[in-house]
Protein backbone atom coordinates (compact mmCIF):
# COMPACT_ATOMS: atom_id res chain seq x y z
CA UNK A 1 0.00 0.00 0.00
CA UNK A 2 1.52 3.94 -0.99
CA UNK A 3 0.10 6.37 -2.50
CA UNK A 4 -2.41 6.77 -5.38
CA UNK A 5 -4.97 8.34 -6.98
CA UNK A 6 -8.45 6.93 -7.69
CA UNK A 7 -10.52 8.93 -10.55
CA UNK A 8 -9.85 11.99 -9.16
CA UNK A 9 -11.13 15.38 -10.24
CA UNK A 10 -9.96 18.47 -9.50
CA UNK A 11 -12.14 21.74 -10.73
CA UNK A 12 -10.60 25.23 -10.15
CA UNK A 13 -12.51 27.71 -10.57
CA UNK A 14 -15.25 26.42 -12.49
CA UNK A 15 -11.92 24.83 -14.70
CA UNK A 16 -11.50 21.38 -14.87
CA UNK A 17 -7.85 20.44 -14.54
CA UNK A 18 -7.63 17.10 -13.49
CA UNK A 19 -10.68 15.24 -14.94
CA UNK A 20 -11.01 11.38 -13.55
CA UNK A 21 -7.41 10.24 -13.47
CA UNK A 22 -6.12 7.24 -11.20
CA UNK A 23 -2.50 6.24 -10.63
CA UNK A 24 -1.72 3.12 -8.71
CA UNK A 25 2.25 3.20 -8.86
CA UNK A 26 3.95 0.05 -7.58
CA UNK A 27 6.32 0.43 -4.99
CA UNK A 28 9.85 1.41 -5.72
CA UNK A 29 8.67 2.38 -9.63
CA UNK A 30 9.55 5.24 -11.53
CA UNK A 31 6.40 6.98 -13.21
CA UNK A 32 6.40 9.16 -15.94
CA UNK A 33 3.29 11.79 -15.96
CA UNK A 34 4.06 13.35 -19.58
CA UNK A 35 1.87 15.83 -21.32
CA UNK A 36 1.72 18.86 -23.22
CA UNK A 37 1.85 22.19 -20.82
CA UNK A 38 -1.91 23.05 -18.85
CA UNK A 39 -2.05 19.18 -19.45
CA UNK A 40 -2.42 18.34 -15.48
CA UNK A 41 0.61 17.30 -14.87
CA UNK A 42 2.22 19.87 -11.56
CA UNK A 43 -1.91 19.59 -10.80
CA UNK A 44 -1.89 16.13 -10.18
CA UNK A 45 1.32 16.31 -8.51
CA UNK A 46 -0.58 18.90 -6.00
CA UNK A 47 -3.56 16.63 -5.53
CA UNK A 48 -1.02 13.54 -4.75
CA UNK A 49 0.61 16.27 -1.94
CA UNK A 50 -2.34 16.81 -0.58
CA UNK A 51 -1.96 20.66 -1.13
CA UNK A 52 -5.10 20.67 -2.66
CA UNK A 53 -7.96 18.38 -2.33
CA UNK A 54 -9.67 17.28 -5.36
CA UNK A 55 -13.90 17.72 -6.06
CA UNK A 56 -13.88 14.33 -6.58
CA UNK A 57 -12.46 11.01 -6.15
CA UNK A 58 -9.81 10.27 -3.41
CA UNK A 59 -6.17 10.65 -3.02
CA UNK A 60 -5.39 7.42 -0.40
CA UNK A 61 -1.92 7.28 1.58
CA UNK A 62 -2.04 3.13 2.79
CA UNK A 63 -5.68 3.54 2.09
CA UNK A 64 -6.48 6.55 4.56
CA UNK A 65 -7.94 9.21 2.91
CA UNK A 66 -4.94 11.90 2.63
CA UNK A 67 -7.63 14.55 3.75
CA UNK A 68 -7.79 12.87 6.81
CA UNK A 69 -4.18 12.42 7.36
CA UNK A 70 -2.09 14.99 8.62
CA UNK A 71 0.31 17.21 7.00
CA UNK A 72 3.18 16.27 9.14
CA UNK A 73 2.59 12.72 8.50
CA UNK A 74 2.10 13.01 5.00
CA UNK A 75 5.25 14.95 5.05
CA UNK A 76 6.97 11.91 6.59
CA UNK A 77 6.02 9.39 3.78
CA UNK A 78 6.04 12.43 0.56
CA UNK A 79 8.75 14.54 -0.01
CA UNK A 80 8.10 16.79 -3.22
CA UNK A 81 10.39 18.31 -5.19
CA UNK A 82 9.38 22.02 -7.08
CA UNK A 83 9.92 23.29 -10.24
CA UNK A 84 11.61 26.54 -8.80
CA UNK A 85 12.14 26.41 -5.23
CA UNK A 86 14.33 29.32 -4.90
CA UNK A 87 14.87 31.94 -2.14
CA UNK A 88 16.55 34.98 -1.20
CA UNK A 89 17.79 33.69 2.51
CA UNK A 90 21.57 33.15 2.97
CA UNK A 91 21.38 29.45 3.62
CA UNK A 92 24.22 27.29 3.48
CA UNK A 93 23.66 23.46 1.36
CA UNK A 94 23.81 22.09 4.25
CA UNK A 95 20.63 24.15 6.44
CA UNK A 96 18.47 23.60 3.02
CA UNK A 97 19.05 19.79 3.50
CA UNK A 98 18.27 19.95 7.61
CA UNK A 99 15.02 21.42 6.46
CA UNK A 100 13.78 17.89 5.28
CA UNK A 101 13.87 17.37 8.98
CA UNK A 102 11.32 19.48 10.02
CA UNK A 103 8.80 16.54 9.63
CA UNK A 104 10.31 14.52 11.74
CA UNK A 105 9.99 16.74 14.87
CA UNK A 106 8.73 16.03 17.82
CA UNK A 107 6.29 18.91 20.13
CA UNK A 108 9.98 19.37 21.69
CA UNK A 109 12.39 19.47 19.14
CA UNK A 110 14.14 16.82 16.69
CA UNK A 111 16.86 13.75 17.71
CA UNK A 112 19.65 15.20 16.96
CA UNK A 113 21.52 11.96 16.11
CA UNK A 114 19.02 10.81 13.51
CA UNK A 115 19.16 14.32 11.87
CA UNK A 116 22.56 14.18 11.31
CA UNK A 117 22.69 11.04 10.31
CA UNK A 118 19.77 11.53 7.90
CA UNK A 119 21.18 15.18 6.51
CA UNK A 120 25.08 13.62 6.16
CA UNK A 121 23.36 10.44 4.32
CA UNK A 122 20.95 12.33 1.87
CA UNK A 123 24.15 15.41 1.07
CA UNK A 124 26.45 11.51 0.69
CA UNK A 125 23.34 10.20 -1.87
CA UNK A 126 23.27 13.39 -4.07
CA UNK A 127 27.16 13.60 -3.69
CA UNK A 128 27.27 16.77 -2.20
CA UNK A 129 29.18 16.02 1.13
CA UNK A 130 32.35 18.61 -0.28
CA UNK A 131 29.53 21.01 -1.19
CA UNK A 132 27.68 20.87 2.40
CA UNK A 133 28.79 24.20 3.68
CA UNK A 134 28.60 26.21 0.52
CA UNK A 135 25.98 29.15 0.06
CA UNK A 136 22.73 28.37 -1.66
CA UNK A 137 23.19 31.45 -4.43
CA UNK A 138 26.21 30.88 -5.32
CA UNK A 139 25.03 27.43 -6.78
CA UNK A 140 24.66 26.40 -10.22
CA UNK A 141 20.93 25.28 -11.36
CA UNK A 142 21.73 21.47 -11.72
CA UNK A 143 23.06 21.93 -7.95
CA UNK A 144 20.54 23.36 -6.71
CA UNK A 145 18.16 20.83 -7.97
CA UNK A 146 19.93 18.58 -6.58
CA UNK A 147 20.04 20.00 -2.68
CA UNK A 148 16.40 20.00 -3.48
CA UNK A 149 16.78 16.10 -3.96
CA UNK A 150 18.63 15.83 -1.19
CA UNK A 151 16.44 17.91 1.18
CA UNK A 152 13.90 15.52 -0.13
CA UNK A 153 15.52 12.90 0.61
CA UNK A 154 16.26 13.78 4.27
CA UNK A 155 12.93 13.84 4.64
CA UNK A 156 13.51 10.29 4.52
CA UNK A 157 10.20 9.58 2.17
CA UNK A 158 8.69 6.42 1.08
CA UNK A 159 7.65 8.42 -2.53
CA UNK A 160 8.94 11.11 -4.11
CA UNK A 161 7.16 13.52 -6.31
CA UNK A 162 9.04 15.88 -8.88
CA UNK A 163 7.80 18.53 -11.30
CA UNK A 164 9.88 19.29 -13.95
CA UNK A 165 13.13 18.63 -12.41
CA UNK A 166 15.04 18.68 -15.23
CA UNK A 167 14.33 22.16 -16.41
CA UNK A 168 17.11 24.41 -17.15
CA UNK A 169 19.72 22.20 -16.60
CA UNK A 170 21.96 21.03 -19.38
CA UNK A 171 22.10 17.54 -21.06
CA UNK A 172 24.57 15.95 -18.41
CA UNK A 173 23.15 17.01 -15.60
CA UNK A 174 19.66 16.31 -16.74
CA UNK A 175 20.74 12.51 -17.14
CA UNK A 176 22.30 12.68 -13.53
CA UNK A 177 19.67 14.08 -12.14
CA UNK A 178 17.33 11.36 -13.17
CA UNK A 179 19.69 8.46 -12.86
CA UNK A 180 20.26 9.68 -9.08
CA UNK A 181 16.51 9.59 -8.58
CA UNK A 182 16.02 6.34 -10.48
CA UNK A 183 18.68 5.09 -7.94
CA UNK A 184 16.66 5.91 -5.13
CA UNK A 185 15.02 3.21 -3.14
CA UNK A 186 11.59 4.98 -3.41
CA UNK A 187 8.64 5.12 -5.27
CA UNK A 188 8.80 8.25 -7.57
CA UNK A 189 6.25 10.27 -10.02
CA UNK A 190 8.15 12.64 -12.34
CA UNK A 191 6.23 15.05 -14.72
CA UNK A 192 8.35 15.41 -17.67
CA UNK A 193 8.74 17.17 -21.08
CA UNK A 194 11.27 15.60 -23.04
CA UNK A 195 10.19 12.06 -24.32
CA UNK A 196 13.14 10.48 -24.67
CA UNK A 197 14.10 10.83 -20.72
CA UNK A 198 10.74 9.92 -19.69
CA UNK A 199 11.44 6.69 -22.34
CA UNK A 200 14.91 6.20 -20.85
CA UNK A 201 14.17 6.52 -16.92
CA UNK A 202 10.89 5.64 -16.13
CA UNK A 203 9.39 1.71 -15.66
CA UNK A 204 5.85 3.27 -16.35
CA UNK A 205 4.54 6.21 -17.97
CA UNK A 206 1.06 7.94 -17.75
CA UNK A 207 0.05 10.70 -20.38
CA UNK A 208 -2.31 13.40 -19.85
CA UNK A 209 -3.81 15.48 -21.90
CA UNK A 210 -6.68 18.39 -21.29
CA UNK A 211 -6.69 16.95 -17.03
CA UNK A 212 -7.43 13.10 -19.02
CA UNK A 213 -5.54 10.23 -18.90
CA UNK A 214 -4.87 9.35 -22.87
CA UNK A 215 -2.79 6.05 -22.27
CA UNK A 216 -0.54 4.58 -19.49
CA UNK A 217 2.29 1.84 -19.34
CA UNK A 218 5.94 0.95 -20.25
CA UNK A 219 7.08 3.67 -22.24
CA UNK A 220 7.28 0.99 -25.27
CA UNK A 221 3.61 0.52 -25.30
CA UNK A 222 2.49 3.80 -24.93
CA UNK A 223 5.33 6.64 -26.89
CA UNK A 224 3.72 5.30 -30.64
CA UNK A 225 4.09 7.34 -33.37
CA UNK A 226 0.45 7.47 -33.04
CA UNK A 227 0.14 8.90 -29.52
CA UNK A 228 2.61 11.59 -30.55
CA UNK A 229 1.26 12.87 -32.95
CA UNK A 230 -2.39 13.08 -31.02
CA UNK A 231 -1.01 14.40 -28.12
CA UNK A 232 1.38 17.05 -28.67
CA UNK A 233 0.08 17.50 -32.36
CA UNK A 234 3.88 16.55 -33.35
CA UNK A 235 5.03 14.20 -35.73
CA UNK A 236 7.58 11.68 -34.76
CA UNK A 237 9.34 8.56 -35.46
CA UNK A 238 9.49 5.91 -32.96
CA UNK A 239 13.07 3.82 -33.05
CA UNK A 240 13.67 0.87 -30.99
CA UNK A 241 16.83 -0.11 -30.07
CA UNK A 242 16.62 -3.77 -29.75
CA UNK A 243 20.44 -4.44 -28.33
CA UNK A 244 19.65 -1.72 -25.74
CA UNK A 245 16.11 -2.18 -25.72
CA UNK A 246 15.21 1.69 -25.23
CA UNK A 247 13.10 3.58 -27.14
CA UNK A 248 14.62 6.91 -29.13
CA UNK A 249 12.06 9.34 -30.32
CA UNK A 250 12.94 11.93 -33.15
CA UNK A 251 10.60 14.66 -33.69
CA UNK A 252 9.76 16.36 -37.17
CA UNK A 253 9.19 19.88 -38.02
CA UNK A 254 6.08 20.96 -40.23
CA UNK A 255 2.46 19.89 -39.47
CA UNK A 256 0.86 16.55 -39.24
CA UNK A 257 -0.55 15.91 -42.59
CA UNK A 258 -4.28 15.92 -42.68
CA UNK A 259 -5.70 11.88 -42.64
CA UNK A 260 -7.18 11.12 -45.69
CA UNK A 261 -10.49 9.24 -45.43
CA UNK B 1 23.01 35.01 23.86
CA UNK B 2 24.76 35.20 27.32
CA UNK B 3 26.58 38.38 25.76
CA UNK B 4 23.58 39.59 24.15
CA UNK B 5 21.92 39.70 27.66
CA UNK B 6 24.86 41.05 29.25
CA UNK B 7 25.03 43.96 26.77
CA UNK B 8 21.46 44.88 27.41
CA UNK B 9 21.49 45.35 30.92
CA UNK B 10 24.83 47.02 30.91
CA UNK B 11 23.22 49.46 28.46
CA UNK B 12 20.10 49.77 30.83
CA UNK B 13 22.43 50.65 33.30
CA UNK B 14 24.55 53.37 31.70
CA UNK B 15 21.88 54.89 29.55
CA UNK B 16 20.01 55.50 33.35
CA UNK B 17 22.67 57.42 34.30
CA UNK B 18 23.10 59.74 31.32
CA UNK B 19 20.38 62.97 31.37
CA UNK B 20 20.66 66.11 32.45
CA UNK B 21 20.57 65.41 35.99
CA UNK B 22 23.50 63.20 37.31
CA UNK B 23 23.06 60.40 38.29
CA UNK B 24 26.39 57.99 38.56
CA UNK B 25 26.28 54.02 38.47
CA UNK B 26 26.65 53.72 42.27
CA UNK B 27 23.57 55.58 42.22
CA UNK B 28 21.31 53.71 40.00
CA UNK B 29 23.23 50.29 41.88
CA UNK B 30 22.03 51.79 45.33
CA UNK B 31 18.63 52.76 43.83
CA UNK B 32 17.98 49.23 41.83
CA UNK B 33 19.07 47.67 45.48
CA UNK B 34 16.89 49.57 47.58
CA UNK B 35 13.95 48.85 45.57
CA UNK B 36 14.66 44.87 45.34
CA UNK B 37 14.57 44.71 48.83
CA UNK B 38 17.53 43.32 48.82
CA UNK B 39 19.40 46.46 50.45
CA UNK B 40 18.66 50.17 52.40
CA UNK B 41 21.05 52.71 51.24
CA UNK B 42 20.13 56.06 51.82
CA UNK B 43 20.15 57.74 48.31
CA UNK B 44 18.67 61.21 47.89
CA UNK B 45 15.18 61.50 47.15
CA UNK B 46 15.34 63.56 43.90
CA UNK B 47 18.29 60.98 42.58
CA UNK B 48 15.51 58.17 43.76
CA UNK B 49 12.93 59.35 41.54
CA UNK B 50 14.69 60.22 38.59
CA UNK B 51 16.26 56.78 38.49
CA UNK B 52 13.03 54.72 39.12
CA UNK B 53 10.25 57.18 38.10
CA UNK B 54 11.79 58.03 35.30
CA UNK B 55 14.64 56.58 33.31
CA UNK B 56 14.74 53.36 34.58
CA UNK B 57 10.75 52.57 33.16
CA UNK B 58 11.43 54.43 30.48
CA UNK B 59 14.64 52.35 29.19
CA UNK B 60 12.60 49.60 29.73
CA UNK B 61 10.12 50.25 27.30
CA UNK B 62 12.94 51.38 25.23
CA UNK B 63 14.41 47.39 25.58
CA UNK B 64 10.87 46.18 24.98
CA UNK B 65 9.57 48.08 21.77
CA UNK B 66 13.28 47.12 20.36
CA UNK B 67 13.13 43.60 21.13
CA UNK B 68 9.21 43.57 20.11
CA UNK B 69 9.50 45.51 17.02
CA UNK B 70 12.93 43.73 15.95
CA UNK B 71 11.18 40.34 15.85
CA UNK B 72 7.92 41.49 14.34
CA UNK B 73 10.14 42.67 11.60
CA UNK B 74 11.73 38.78 11.54
CA UNK B 75 8.78 37.40 11.14
CA UNK B 76 7.49 39.06 8.68
CA UNK B 77 10.14 39.27 6.51
CA UNK B 78 10.46 35.50 6.56
CA UNK B 79 6.88 34.54 6.74
CA UNK B 80 6.34 37.18 4.05
CA UNK B 81 8.96 36.20 1.83
CA UNK B 82 10.17 40.00 1.33
CA UNK B 83 13.25 42.04 2.55
CA UNK B 84 10.90 44.89 2.79
CA UNK B 85 8.26 43.55 5.21
CA UNK B 86 8.62 45.25 8.51
CA UNK B 87 5.82 45.36 11.26
CA UNK B 88 4.33 48.10 10.21
CA UNK B 89 3.80 46.13 6.97
CA UNK B 90 0.12 45.44 7.52
CA UNK B 91 -1.26 49.02 8.42
CA UNK B 92 -1.02 48.81 11.61
CA UNK B 93 0.91 52.04 12.49
CA UNK B 94 -1.42 54.10 10.03
CA UNK B 95 -4.80 52.23 12.00
CA UNK B 96 -2.87 53.38 14.81
CA UNK B 97 -2.77 57.07 13.88
CA UNK B 98 -6.46 56.96 13.13
CA UNK B 99 -7.47 55.63 15.87
CA UNK B 100 -5.12 58.47 18.17
CA UNK B 101 -6.42 60.62 15.99
CA UNK B 102 -9.96 59.87 16.60
CA UNK B 103 -10.01 60.04 20.29
CA UNK B 104 -7.59 63.20 20.87
CA UNK B 105 -9.05 65.45 18.10
CA UNK B 106 -12.39 64.18 18.41
CA UNK B 107 -12.55 63.30 21.80
CA UNK B 108 -14.38 59.88 21.05
CA UNK B 109 -14.06 57.76 24.07
CA UNK B 110 -12.51 60.68 25.60
CA UNK B 111 -10.01 60.46 28.68
CA UNK B 112 -11.28 56.56 29.29
CA UNK B 113 -9.66 55.38 26.24
CA UNK B 114 -6.54 58.31 25.98
CA UNK B 115 -4.39 58.39 22.72
CA UNK B 116 -3.19 55.01 23.48
CA UNK B 117 -6.48 53.23 23.91
CA UNK B 118 -7.65 54.67 19.95
CA UNK B 119 -4.33 53.22 18.54
CA UNK B 120 -4.74 50.09 20.04
CA UNK B 121 -8.56 49.97 18.53
CA UNK B 122 -7.25 51.77 15.53
CA UNK B 123 -4.47 49.16 14.80
CA UNK B 124 -6.32 46.25 15.30
CA UNK B 125 -9.35 47.46 13.15
CA UNK B 126 -6.71 48.02 10.59
CA UNK B 127 -5.05 44.68 10.81
CA UNK B 128 -8.35 43.35 10.27
CA UNK B 129 -9.04 45.27 7.08
CA UNK B 130 -5.70 43.97 6.31
CA UNK B 131 -6.32 40.22 6.21
CA UNK B 132 -10.32 40.62 4.52
CA UNK B 133 -8.83 42.15 1.95
CA UNK B 134 -6.01 39.85 1.41
CA UNK B 135 -8.23 37.02 1.69
CA UNK B 136 -10.80 38.05 -0.42
CA UNK B 137 -7.82 38.82 -3.40
CA UNK B 138 -6.61 35.09 -2.66
CA UNK B 139 -4.31 35.13 0.40
CA UNK B 140 -0.67 34.70 -0.80
CA UNK B 141 2.36 36.56 0.07
CA UNK B 142 2.05 39.28 -2.52
CA UNK B 143 -1.68 40.35 -1.52
CA UNK B 144 -1.11 40.36 2.01
CA UNK B 145 1.57 42.86 1.61
CA UNK B 146 -0.66 44.60 -1.19
CA UNK B 147 -3.59 45.05 1.27
CA UNK B 148 -1.08 46.62 3.57
CA UNK B 149 0.41 49.16 1.39
CA UNK B 150 -3.54 50.00 0.32
CA UNK B 151 -4.88 49.88 3.94
CA UNK B 152 -1.61 52.07 5.23
CA UNK B 153 -2.91 54.41 2.57
CA UNK B 154 -6.67 54.66 3.34
CA UNK B 155 -5.77 55.00 7.13
CA UNK B 156 -3.41 57.89 6.53
CA UNK B 157 -5.52 59.94 4.16
CA UNK B 158 -8.53 59.28 6.80
CA UNK B 159 -5.84 60.64 9.89
CA UNK B 160 -5.29 64.02 7.54
CA UNK B 161 -8.92 64.23 6.87
CA UNK B 162 -9.55 64.24 10.52
CA UNK B 163 -6.57 66.42 11.16
CA UNK B 164 -7.38 68.86 8.90
CA UNK B 165 -11.03 69.29 9.27
CA UNK B 166 -11.31 69.12 13.09
CA UNK B 167 -8.00 69.65 14.88
CA UNK B 168 -6.58 73.13 16.08
CA UNK B 169 -2.94 73.20 15.69
CA UNK B 170 -1.82 71.95 19.59
CA UNK B 171 -3.84 68.98 19.32
CA UNK B 172 -2.21 68.55 15.58
CA UNK B 173 1.21 68.68 17.36
CA UNK B 174 0.52 66.67 20.18
CA UNK B 175 -0.70 63.39 17.92
CA UNK B 176 2.17 64.03 15.74
CA UNK B 177 4.57 64.46 18.07
CA UNK B 178 3.26 61.18 19.56
CA UNK B 179 2.84 59.42 16.34
CA UNK B 180 6.68 60.01 15.43
CA UNK B 181 7.60 57.64 18.32
CA UNK B 182 7.87 59.02 21.80
CA UNK B 183 8.60 57.19 25.17
CA UNK B 184 8.30 60.73 27.29
CA UNK B 185 6.68 60.12 30.55
CA UNK B 186 6.44 55.76 30.41
CA UNK B 187 5.42 54.54 33.86
CA UNK B 188 5.89 51.30 35.35
CA UNK B 189 2.21 50.01 33.97
CA UNK B 190 3.65 50.38 30.49
CA UNK B 191 6.79 48.56 31.44
CA UNK B 192 4.93 45.23 33.03
CA UNK B 193 2.69 45.38 29.44
CA UNK B 194 5.35 45.89 27.06
CA UNK B 195 7.39 42.83 28.69
CA UNK B 196 4.73 40.89 29.29
CA UNK B 197 3.47 40.79 25.41
CA UNK B 198 6.77 40.87 24.12
CA UNK B 199 7.67 38.25 26.57
CA UNK B 200 5.15 35.94 25.92
CA UNK B 201 5.50 36.69 22.21
CA UNK B 202 9.02 36.16 21.79
CA UNK B 203 8.31 32.68 23.61
CA UNK B 204 5.69 31.81 20.46
CA UNK B 205 7.70 32.88 17.49
CA UNK B 206 10.67 30.89 19.27
CA UNK B 207 8.19 27.56 19.35
CA UNK B 208 7.63 28.29 15.79
CA UNK B 209 11.51 28.77 14.65
CA UNK B 210 11.89 26.04 12.56
CA UNK B 211 8.29 26.60 11.21
CA UNK B 212 9.91 29.94 9.87
CA UNK B 213 12.84 28.35 8.44
CA UNK B 214 10.30 25.72 6.34
CA UNK B 215 9.00 29.12 4.81
CA UNK B 216 12.48 30.35 3.00
CA UNK B 217 11.46 28.27 -0.02
CA UNK B 218 8.02 29.29 0.19
CA UNK B 219 4.71 28.22 0.64
CA UNK B 220 5.04 24.88 -1.31
CA UNK B 221 7.72 23.64 0.19
CA UNK B 222 6.54 24.58 3.83
CA UNK B 223 3.24 22.51 2.90
CA UNK B 224 5.25 19.43 2.03
CA UNK B 225 7.50 20.09 4.53
CA UNK B 226 4.41 19.46 6.89
CA UNK B 227 3.34 22.85 7.85
CA UNK B 228 -0.13 23.95 7.69
CA UNK B 229 0.57 26.74 5.77
CA UNK B 230 -2.54 29.04 6.21
CA UNK B 231 -2.99 28.33 9.86
CA UNK B 232 0.14 28.98 11.27
CA UNK B 233 0.92 31.67 8.98
CA UNK B 234 -2.41 33.71 10.47
CA UNK B 235 -1.45 33.49 13.97
CA UNK B 236 1.99 34.52 13.47
CA UNK B 237 0.31 37.11 11.83
CA UNK B 238 -2.18 37.68 14.64
CA UNK B 239 1.03 37.78 17.48
CA UNK B 240 3.17 40.24 15.70
CA UNK B 241 -0.26 42.60 15.33
CA UNK B 242 -0.68 42.08 18.72
CA UNK B 243 2.76 43.12 19.49
CA UNK B 244 2.93 45.86 17.45
CA UNK B 245 -0.42 47.05 18.50
CA UNK B 246 0.88 47.41 22.12
CA UNK B 247 4.08 49.09 21.71
CA UNK B 248 2.58 51.73 18.72
CA UNK B 249 -0.34 52.26 21.86
CA UNK B 250 2.31 52.85 24.23
CA UNK B 251 5.34 54.35 22.13
CA UNK B 252 3.73 55.53 19.02
CA UNK B 253 4.40 54.23 15.41
CA UNK B 254 8.86 53.74 15.83
CA UNK B 255 9.95 53.08 12.50
CA UNK B 256 13.14 51.50 11.17
CA UNK B 257 13.79 49.39 14.12
CA UNK B 258 11.70 46.21 12.81
CA UNK B 259 12.98 46.95 9.04
CA UNK B 260 16.59 47.12 9.28
CA UNK B 261 17.78 45.11 12.68
CA UNK B 262 16.76 41.67 11.66
CA UNK B 263 19.00 42.41 8.64
CA UNK B 264 21.67 43.08 10.76
CA UNK B 265 20.93 40.08 12.98
CA UNK B 266 21.26 37.86 9.98
CA UNK B 267 24.53 39.07 9.07
CA UNK B 268 25.91 38.12 12.40
CA UNK B 269 23.91 35.20 12.90
CA UNK B 270 23.03 33.11 9.56
CA UNK B 271 19.02 32.45 8.88
CA UNK B 272 18.30 30.02 11.26
CA UNK B 273 15.12 31.46 13.36
CA UNK B 274 16.35 29.78 16.45
CA UNK B 275 19.43 32.09 16.77
CA UNK B 276 17.89 34.34 14.27
CA UNK B 277 15.08 35.37 16.70
CA UNK B 278 16.38 35.89 20.29
CA UNK B 279 19.72 37.94 18.26
CA UNK B 280 16.98 40.02 16.60
CA UNK B 281 15.34 40.65 19.75
CA UNK B 282 18.38 41.63 21.63
CA UNK B 283 20.08 43.35 19.33
CA UNK B 284 16.49 45.47 19.08
CA UNK B 285 16.83 46.12 22.41
CA UNK B 286 19.90 47.36 22.97
CA UNK B 287 19.64 49.30 19.93
CA UNK B 288 16.66 51.17 21.10
CA UNK B 289 18.11 51.47 24.35
CA UNK B 290 21.10 53.30 23.35
CA UNK B 291 19.12 55.50 20.58
CA UNK B 292 16.43 56.74 23.15
CA UNK B 293 19.70 57.48 25.71
CA UNK B 294 21.01 59.92 22.74
CA UNK B 295 17.53 61.43 21.47
CA UNK B 296 16.98 62.32 25.24
CA UNK B 297 20.35 64.25 25.95
CA UNK B 298 21.31 65.23 22.44
CA UNK B 299 18.90 68.20 22.28
CA UNK B 300 18.10 68.25 26.08
CA UNK B 301 15.70 70.00 26.98
CA UNK B 302 14.26 69.79 23.91
CA UNK B 303 13.35 65.94 23.60
CA UNK B 304 13.70 63.97 19.82
CA UNK B 305 11.38 61.75 19.12
CA UNK B 306 12.40 58.49 19.04
CA UNK B 307 11.33 57.47 15.89
CA UNK B 308 13.31 59.96 14.50
CA UNK B 309 16.64 59.20 16.43
CA UNK B 310 15.53 55.42 15.01
CA UNK B 311 16.29 56.76 11.19
CA UNK B 312 19.49 59.04 12.16
CA UNK B 313 21.61 56.84 14.03
CA UNK B 314 20.28 53.64 12.33
CA UNK B 315 20.51 54.61 8.54
CA UNK B 316 24.50 55.14 8.89
CA UNK B 317 24.90 51.90 10.69
CA UNK B 318 22.50 50.23 8.14
CA UNK B 319 24.79 51.43 5.07
CA UNK B 320 27.91 50.24 7.12
CA UNK B 321 26.70 46.66 7.19
CA UNK B 322 25.45 46.28 3.71
CA UNK B 323 28.81 47.79 2.56
CA UNK B 324 30.75 45.39 4.91
CA UNK B 325 28.24 42.45 3.96
CA UNK B 326 29.28 42.91 0.11
CA UNK B 327 33.18 42.61 0.85
CA UNK B 328 32.81 39.43 2.60
CA UNK B 329 30.43 38.00 -0.43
Amino acid sequence: MTLRADSVTWNRGGALVVDGVTVTPEQGETVGLLGPNGSGKSSLLRLLNGVVRPTAGVVTLDGDDLAAVRRKEIARAVAVVSQHADTDVDITVRDVVRLGRIPHRGTFGGNPTADDAAVAAALAHTGLTSKADRLWHRLSGGEKQRVQIARALAQEPRELLLDEPTNHLDIHHQLELLALVTRLPVTSVIALHDLNLAAMFCDTVIVLKEGRVVAGGTPAEVLTAELIAQVYNVRAEVLIDQAKGRLSILFEPGPIPVPTH
Amino acid sequence: MGGGILALALSILVAVTLGPADVSLVNVRDVLLNHLGLADIPVRLSKNAIVWEERLPRALVAAACGAGLGLCGVIMQSLLRNPLADPFVLGISSGASTGAVIVGVLGVGGAALGLSGGAFIGSLVAFGLVLLLARLSGGNNDRIILAGVASTQLFSALTSFFIFAFADSDETRGVMFWLLGSLEGVRWDDVTLCAVVVFCGTAVCLHFAYVLDAFSFGDDVAASLGISVAKVRLLLLVVTAIITATLVSVAGAIGFVGLVLPHAARFLVGPRHSRLIPATALMGAVFMVWVDAVSRVAFAPTPLPVGVGTALVGVPAFIVILSRRRRTQ
